[in-house]
C-alpha cells in the first residue's frame, strides 16, 4: 500500500475534471503579465478576470521603482524570524504605516495573510476559550482554529441571529469568546452585515476579529474595509488583512488598539517560526499603500466596473450572487458543465477561476469572476460577450 | 428535556433520511463518512441541523472523534448534561 493510497478518491475527482481533454484548472500557467488586466496564457493574450489584484497595483510603477531602489540598498532577503534577526527598520516602518492607515495603535506584520489568520487566531484563542466561526470561513481561519486549543463553534453564514443563539448557549461558561468574520467573502463576493455582528458582540461581551482580506482598498470611504463602510470600526477588536490582493504584493497583518498585541509576538508560532518579509516587498507595499490612499478614484472605478460586470452577466441570463461586488461568481448546477464552461472561456481568451465543491458554498460549482479598477469598459463588455457565446454553446443559463 | 442516546440517535437518523441521497438502511452503527459518503463539509452542515433541533452546539474538535451515528448521539447527550 502506497503512502498516496488515501488520495485515490482525489485522483479520481481530478481525472473526472480533465477527462474529455479539458485542462487541469489547478495548473494554469500565466506565462507572463502584459499589464494588470492582460496575461499571456497558452501563448495567447488573455483577459484576466480571475485575480485578486482589485486595484491593479501589482503592476504599479511607483511600487516597482520602490522595490528596485530598496533591493539595491537592502539586498534580497532577511534570512530570519521577526523575533530574532529578521526585523529591520523597514519592518517597523511598515507596521507604523499600516497602523496609521487604520488609525490603530498597533500592527503586527506576518509573511502572508494565511499566516496572519493562523497566527492571530491560534494565539488569541487559548485552551479554555471559544472560537465562533462563520460557516463559510476561509481555510486559513479554519486552520488557525485547529492550531488553537480552543473549542470551535460554527455559525450559519452571515447570520448574526444564529451567532447570537450559539453565544446564548455559552452563557455562564468561563473563557473568552472570539467571533471571526470576513469583510467580503471570496467565493461569492457577498458582504458581511458588520453592524449587526457588532451589535451581537456588544450585547454578549465577546471579542470580534474581522478578516478584511478582500475588502481593504475596496470598501469604506478611505478603503479601510467593511467595518469603516458600516461605521463600526470601534467594535472590531482585531482587523486581519493581506497585502496580496488590493495592494498587489505579498504579506499579512493584524491591527488593533489592544496593547496585548505585543505579547502575541512572543507566542504566535506562525509569526515566530518563519522568515520575515524581504525588504523590496515592504518597499513596494508601502508605495502601493500610498497609491491606495491618494487615489480614491481607483475604488470608485472598481465599484463601477463591478456593477457593469454584475449587470452584464445577469442580463445574459446567468445566475450570480445578489450584490455587485468586485467578485461576481456565476453559479452553475453541474460540475461537468462548469468545467466545460471554464475551458471554453479560456479557449476564447477570458481567464476566470473555476471553483468546485466542497470549496464552494452550497455544493454548487462556480465560475469565480473578479474585476479590477484597471479594466476598461470595452474589456468588461468583451468578457460578457464571450460568456454569452459560451452559455449559448453549452446551453447554460436561461 | 433529558433525551437518551437512543432518542438522539433516532432523531439523527430521521434528519438524515430527509436527504434523498442517504442510503435507506442506516442505523446507529452506520459510519458517517464511510457509509453515508459525506465529505467534511457535509458532516459539519448536517451537524448544524441537529444542533438546531436539539439546542446544543457541538464544538468542531469533538467531531474529530466521532465515527458513527451513535458516537454523535453519545457526544450530544454528554454535552447536554453539561459535560
Ligand atoms: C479571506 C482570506 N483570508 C486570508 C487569505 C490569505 O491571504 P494570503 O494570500 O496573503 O496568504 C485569503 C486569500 O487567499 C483570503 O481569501
Amino acid at each position: 500500500m502506497s503512502i498516496f493510497t488515501k488520495y485515490e478518491p482525489l485522483a479520481r475527482s481530478l481525472a473526472a475534471v480533465t477527462n474529455g481533454g479539458g485542462r487541469n484548472p489547478f495548473s494554469v500557467v500565466i506565462d507572463h503579465p502584459v499589464s494588470s488586466t492582460v496575461g499571456v496564457i497558452e501563448g495567447r493574450e488573455t483577459l484576466l478576470f480571475g485575480t485578486n489584484n482589485y486595484l491593479g497595483l501589482s503592476q504599479s510603477e511607483a511600487a516597482i521603482d520602490a522595490a528596485i531602489d530598496t533591493l539595491r540598498t537592502h539586498g534580497v532577503g532577511t534570512t530570519g524570524s521577526r523575533i530574532a534577526n529578521g526585523t529591520q527598520g523597514l519592518h517597523r516602518q511598515l507596521e507604523e504605516r499600516i497602523a496609521a492607515f487604520f488609525r490603530r495603535r498597533h500592527c503586527m506584520v506576518f509573511s502572508t495573510g494565511y499566516q496572519a489568520n493562523l497566527g492571530m487566531i491560534s494565539a488569541l484563542a487559548g485552551k479554555d476559550d471559544y472560537l465562533l466561526l462563520d460557516a463559510d470561513s476561509h481555510a486559513s481561519i479554519y486552520d488557525g482554529s485547529r492550531l488553537s486549543q480552543a473549542q470551535v463553534i460554527r455559525f450559519r453564514h452571515n447570520d448574526p441571529e444564529d451567532l447570537h443563539k450559539r453565544l446564548r448557549r455559552l452563557d455562564g461558561t468561563p473563557g473568552a469568546k472570539l467571533i471571526v468574520v470576513e469583510g467580503i467573502y471570496s467565493m461569492m463576493g457577498d458582504v458581511v452585515p458588520m453592524a449587526e455582528f457588532a451589535a451581537v458582540k456588544r450585547e454578549t461581551g465577546a471579542w470580534l476579529l474581522a478578516d478584511e482580506a478582500h475588502s481593504v482598498g475596496v470598501m469604506g470611504e478611505h478603503g479601510r474595509g467593511v467595518a469603516e463602510a458600516c461605521g463600526v470600526e470601534d467594535d472590531v477588536d482585531f482587523v486581519v488583512g493581506t497585502f496580496s490582493k488590493s495592494l498587489g504584493t505579498v504579506g499579512g497583518y493584524c491591527v488593533s488598539d489592544q496593547d496585548g498585541l505585543d505579547l502575541i509576538r512572543l507566542c504566535s508560532r506562525p509569526y515566530m517560526f518563519t522568515a520575515s518579509l524581504p525588504p523590496d516587498v515592504i518597499a513596494a507595499t508601502m508605495a502601493a499603500l500610498s497609491e491606495l490612499e491618494q487615489q480614491p478614484e481607483l475604488r470608485h472605478r472598481l465599484m463601477d466596473n463591478a456593477r457593469r460586470l454584475h449587470a452584464g452577466l445577469n442580463a445574459i441570463g446567468l445566475r450570480t450572487g445578489p450584490q455587485a461586488s468586485p467578485v461576481v461568481s456565476v453559479v452553475l448546477d453541474e460540475v461537468a458543465q462548469a468545467v466545460q464552461f471554464w475551458n471554453r472561456l479560456l479557449d476564447l481568451g477570458v481567464y476566470v477561476n473555476l471553483s468546485l465543491p466542497p470549496a464552494t458554498p452550497d455544493q454548487h460549482p462556480l465560475l469565480r469572476t473578479s474585476v479590477m479598477a484597471t479594466h476598461d469598459a470595452a474589456q468588461i463588455d468583451q468578457a460578457i460577450e464571450i460568456f454569452a457565446t459560451v452559455a449559448r454553446e453549452i446551453g447554460a443559463g436561461h | 428535556m433529558s433525551e437518551t442516546v437512543a432518542d438522539v440517535s433516532a432523531l439523527i437518523i430521521q434528519t438524515l433520511l430527509a436527504n434523498p441521497k442517504v442510503p435507506r438502511d442506516i442505523s446507529g452503527s452506520s459510519k458517517i463518512v464511510e457509509d453515508l459518503a459525506f465529505d467534511s463539509l457535509a458532516v459539519m452542515n448536517f451537524v448544524m441541523e441537529i444542533e438546531d433541533s436539539l439546542d446544543v452546539s457541538v464544538p468542531l474538535d469533538r467531531l474529530a472523534d466521532i465515527r458513527t451515528i451513535d458516537d454523535l448521539a453519545n457526544c450530544i447527550v454528554s454535552l447536554k448534561q453539561g459535560d
